[in-house]
């Protein structure tokens, strides 16, 4: 007994201690793996805080974004304009969205909606490989994915080129938000959508925007871990790595989705290096929820969530 | 419709709150039942029972189970698939150790162990509600099974990582393992879905199934007038996933044989989200409605094709396939948020009067 709690509690914690430039490794590692992880979960964000719909199929819209992005490079188009391209392919995708899926499920229960995102999840997968084929394709935008020393630790080149795009996007997103016309006519529409409607802002416009920017921050959450891993279905799937990044910080709250995401990529990069081998390792499938879910019962809302108030 | 229901009176609390307080309904229901048991059991091929009854029989309890949760007393869970996969390995357990155990006794005993489970799991539900709770039993999902991955125990130490349902016989015919008919797992599975639907069923009738509904409806007035938020969402996660364990373990021992770890995979436990939200929240009848839909759509698209005399290349057609899938289940959610349920009921109000409107 004594024995289990020194490898748990008291191990782990003298290896930290013995080599810190090691763990100064860990740290960045998770840091940028959790930028990564962000920018998913914002996607998960911008939707839920302007229509209440938890998109489950925003790893989807990744993968379509990816997809069509590595589609139309191969077909010979050069980077900018392929980019170009795929931004409005995810505009319209946003168009026929609204039209197609919510406008008829308006006023419906949040589950329903949820169940909708679902459907759409499996119709944009089966599009998306009829469209560009279902092989692994490598995405090559000229960030390599090579390492390189600073200040004596290993950094991953690709995930600090990815951990600044991040930045900047979420910088661009604040002032997106707080500065612009439409940026408080969404916030407006996240308080209240019957107020928002009745002092003339219109919904269906709102929500094809942050079906839109949601879209387009799918676009370079695509590129980044398509860089990283290859376009493949299974780029998909990172959507249920972002959900914890999601109850961490809070499904309202970009700041939260920013911040949760660091905290999940450390703590799970940690938990992985030092706790890992003691059960067995691959515990990274679970460690995430675990965490958010210890999280989740000190502060029900997570960190930046809107405060739950409850009345009869 | 084609009967009348004029003419039936009830004169005691009984007669008004039996299931099928229409005379007619139950002479149906009785018929068919009977029916259930007795064609497929005849008539039905192989194929039929294996690969469309026994299947559709598994996932409406494990439907059933579900919708106790979800639909009535309001948790979202994403849980499904880890608490099934606790009933099949705790069967598998159970029926290695204890060989002269009778099965049925391992399928329960599973369904507690699932039960016990789902209770440990859904503490947090006391703290966490909605799409954060969803998220939570995600923890759930992927914790138990890295567990039954990374400990050999729970297989008996097979290096394949696979458990294997043994031959196991009720009243001297074999029921599980490889020498099993499909006809006698088919009523084994019948018999348990029959006697645990009708439990549900009164189960949400009574004041169990009230507090349920009260706490799904609004918590705290529900917790004013006296529901304890503790006891009834526990009692819902353990009885939830007690159906589900039992499911679980059917899953493995009379349809599939064998299974590992993927089996039980978030897939699962989505598909049987669909199944219920499709087949209507809070309705016993949508659970079998549901569970009839996903199971039968699948395997109409991948024959429909050829029916119709076309050729498709195997990738072209699975990814159809998932195209018609999603589209159908958007489709469905667009024409009845309630569910098939929902639709049934429709329907019977329509006819009660067809054809004549007054």
């Amino acid at each position: 007994m004594i024995d289990v709690l020194q490898h748990v509690v008291v191990g782990p914690f003298r290896d930290i201690g013995s080599n810190p430039a090691f763990f100064g490794e860990v740290v960045i590692g998770g840091i940028l793996a959790g930028m990564l992880y962000s920018l998913v979960a914002l996607g998960f964000v911008l939707i839920f805080k302007a229509s209440g719909v938890f998109n489950f199929a925003q790893g989807v819209m990744v993968l379509f974004a990816a997809l069509t992005l590595v589609g139309l490079l191969e077909r010979g188009l050069p980077v900018a304009a392929a980019f170009v391209v795929t931004a409005a392919v995810m505009i319209a995708l946003a168009f026929v969205i609204e039209r197609v899926v919510l406008r008829p499920l308006v006023n419906q229960e949040h589950i329903i909606l949820f169940m909708a995102t679902i459907g759409l999840n499996f119709f944009l997968e089966g599009f998306g490989e009829m469209l560009w084929g279902a092989n692994v394709k490598k995405l090559d935008v000229g960030i390599p994915d090579r390492s390189f020393m600073m200040a004596g630790m290993q950094v991953n080149q690709l995930e600090l080129s990815a951990g600044v795009i991040a930045a900047v996007i979420v910088a661009i997103l604040a002032v997106f938000f707080q500065k612009t016309r439409i940026g408080r006519a969404l916030r407006a529409v996240a308080d209240d959508h019957e107020a928002a409607l009745s002092i003339g802002i219109p919904l269906k416009t709102i929500w094809v925007v942050v079906w839109s920017v949601a879209g387009l921050v799918a676009i370079v959450a695509g590129v980044m871990w398509g860089a990283k891993s290859g376009v493949q279905f299974s780029l998909s799937l990172i959507a249920l790595k972002a959900l914890p990044v999601l109850i961490l910080g809070g499904f309202e709250s970009v700041a939260g989705a920013i911040l949760g995401g660091l905290i999940i990529g450390v703590g799970e990069k940690i938990g992985e290096v030092y706790w890992g081998p003691l059960v067995g390792g691959a515990i990274e499938n679970w460690f995430a929820y675990v965490l958010a879910l210890a999280f989740l019962l000190v502060r029900p809302q997570g960190l930046f969530g809107e405060k739950i108030i409850e009345r009869v | 419709m084609i009967y009348r229901e004029a003419g039936q009176f009830k004169t005691t609390y009984a007669s008004d709150q039996a299931i099928f307080p229409i005379v007619q309904d139950r002479v149906v229901v009785a018929l068919g039942v009977l029916a259930v048991f007795v064609l497929p059991t005849r008539f039905a091929n192989e194929y039929w029972l294996q690969a469309i009854l026994i299947p559709f029989l598994i996932y409406a309890l494990a439907a059933l189970g579900l919708n106790l949760l979800t639909g009535y007393a309001g948790q979202l869970s994403l849980g499904t698939g880890g608490f099934m996969a606790v009933g099949a390995y705790a069967a598998f357990k159970l029926s290695t150790a204890f060989p002269s155990l009778s099965i049925v006794i391992v399928f329960l005993l599973s369904g507690l162990i699932a039960a016990l489970v789902g209770v440990v799991f859904g503490i947090p539900s006391l703290r966490i509600k909605g799409f954060y709770l969803a998220v939570a039993t995600l923890a759930a999902q992927f914790f138990l099974i890295w567990l039954f991955n990374k400990v050999a125990w729970f297989v008996n130490y097979a290096p394949s990582g696979t458990i294997t349902a043994p031959s196991r016989t009720v009243l001297g015919v074999t029921v599980t393992g490889p020498t099993a008919s499909a006809a006698a797992r088919y009523v084994l599975a019948l018999v348990f879905v029959a006697v645990f639907a009708l439990i549900a069923k009164n189960l949400v009738r009574g004041r169990i199934g009230r507090s349920w509904m009260a706490i799904r409806d609004r918590d705290i007035a529900a917790e004013i007038i006296g529901v304890r938020p503790l006891r009834t969402k526990l009692l819902a996660f353990a009885i939830s996933s007690f159906y589900c364990g039992i499911a679980g373990a059917e899953l493995v021992f009379l349809y599939l044989g064998s299974a590992e770890t993927l089996a039980f995979d978030i897939g699962l436990s989505f598909l049987v989200l669909f199944m219920v939200i499709i087949g209507g929240l809070g309705s016993v009848l949508g659970s079998f409605l549901g569970a009839a839909f996903i199971v039968l759509v699948p395997i109409f698209l991948t024959n429909a094709p050829h029916v119709m005399g076309l050729s498709l290349p195997v990738a072209f057609q699975k990814q159809l396939e998932l195209m018609v899938f999603g589209g159908l289940i958007i489709f469905f959610l667009i024409v009845e948020p309630h569910g098939l349920a929902r639709l049934w009921q429709i329907t019977k109000e329509k006819l009660r009067l067809w054809p004549f409107p007054h």
